[in-house]
């Protein structure tokens, strides 16, 4: 699978939240980010807890999220950051210029 | 690492096996009375797990500090590098983190407890607790200061956590003062906590 984005693109995690085993943490949902680095392809955690083991690798990704994007009150410097492991089904295109 | 048996149970005050207690117990005798696994399976891999502990990292660390060409592939691609310097470490997706005078690196896995256990062993208790989970990646430097480690502001305070297949291994900076010693020496600076990132490395000249 050709990983749909790459380092430094501006990306925005999807808001859902479905039922299941998710391994997207709940405070970034929403949170709009940068690709740190393309980490690979692993199997579907949402898959596998359910013992489906034969569904297709996805791109998994690092991304860097600014705390004050994270947390609007955070106590601390601006240049604080935060990166999270994300899979790609979880991730859209951000115009890095809107909020 | 001691573990207790059948007998201190009885004789200490441990406090009474909770639910998820009887579930392992009750999965670990199914798999064995059903032929998935045997008493000894069990056993050698405790043992295994038991075997591992923060020196290995020091040892990655140690060496980093006095070869730049291997921190140098440690940072591009650890599993690699630390097969190289003769350690096994499983199919882990290892990703070395370096601290510099501009970013501290701290690690949490806010979902569960991942931890790079093939490098440091098992996880600290409060490595695992709720409270760590929740604010390492909400405050990280009120976190850091109560372990006494006061990261200043003109410094980055980079949280890695640990949502998916990557493990992570923080690369302290080696302290000040430390020209003189042998590598062996400097691993033995390396203590578990700087390679979560909750501490630094330090060093006091005798």
């Amino acid at each position: 699978m050709i990983p749909l984005f790459q380092t430094g693109n501006a990306v925005r995690v999807r808001k859902g939240s479905p039922p299941g085993h998710i391994r997207t943490p709940f405070y970034v949902r929403g949170c709009k980010g940068v690709i740190e680095r393309v980490a690979g392809e692993y199997r579907n955690p949402e898959e596998l807890a359910f013992g489906r083991f034969d569904t297709p690798v996805v791109p998994l990704y690092r991304v860097r999220f600014q705390q004050q994007e994270v947390w609007p009150d955070y106590q601390g410097s601006p240049q604080d950051s935060l990166d999270v492991e994300i899979f790609e089904f979880w991730l859209e295109p951000a115009n890095p210029e809107k909020t | 690492m001691k573990t207790s048996s059948t007998n201190e149970r009885d004789t200490k005050n441990i406090p009474p096996t909770t639910y998820y207690q009887f579930l392992e117990i009750s999965v670990r005798e199914l798999l064995i009375e059903k032929g998935v696994l045997s008493d000894e399976d069990i056993r050698n891999a405790v043992k295994e797990m038991d075997s591992r502990g923060p020196e290995l990292g020091a040892q990655v660390v140690a060496r980093a500090w006095v070869d730049p060409q291997f921190k140098q592939s440690l940072l591009q691609d650890a599993p690699s590098a630390v097969k190289a310097l003769g350690l096994e470490i499983g199919p882990v997706q290892l990703l070395v983190v370096e601290n510099t005078p501009e970013v501290h690196n701290l690690i949490v896995c806010t979902l569960c407890s991942c931890y790079p256990r093939s490098l440091l062993g098992l996880p600290p208790d409060w490595y695992k607790s709720r409270e760590y989970r929740s604010r390492a990646v909400r405050e990280p430097r009120s976190v850091l200061l109560e372990f006494g480690t006061d990261i200043s502001d003109e410094v980055e305070v980079r949280v890695h956590d640990s949502t998916a297949d990557l493990r992570y291994l923080v690369l302290p900076q080696r302290p000040e003062g430390t020209g003189h010693l042998t590598e062996d020496e400097l691993a033995a600076l390396v203590k578990r906590d700087s390679m979560i990132g909750v501490t630094e490395v330090c060093f006091s000249a005798i």
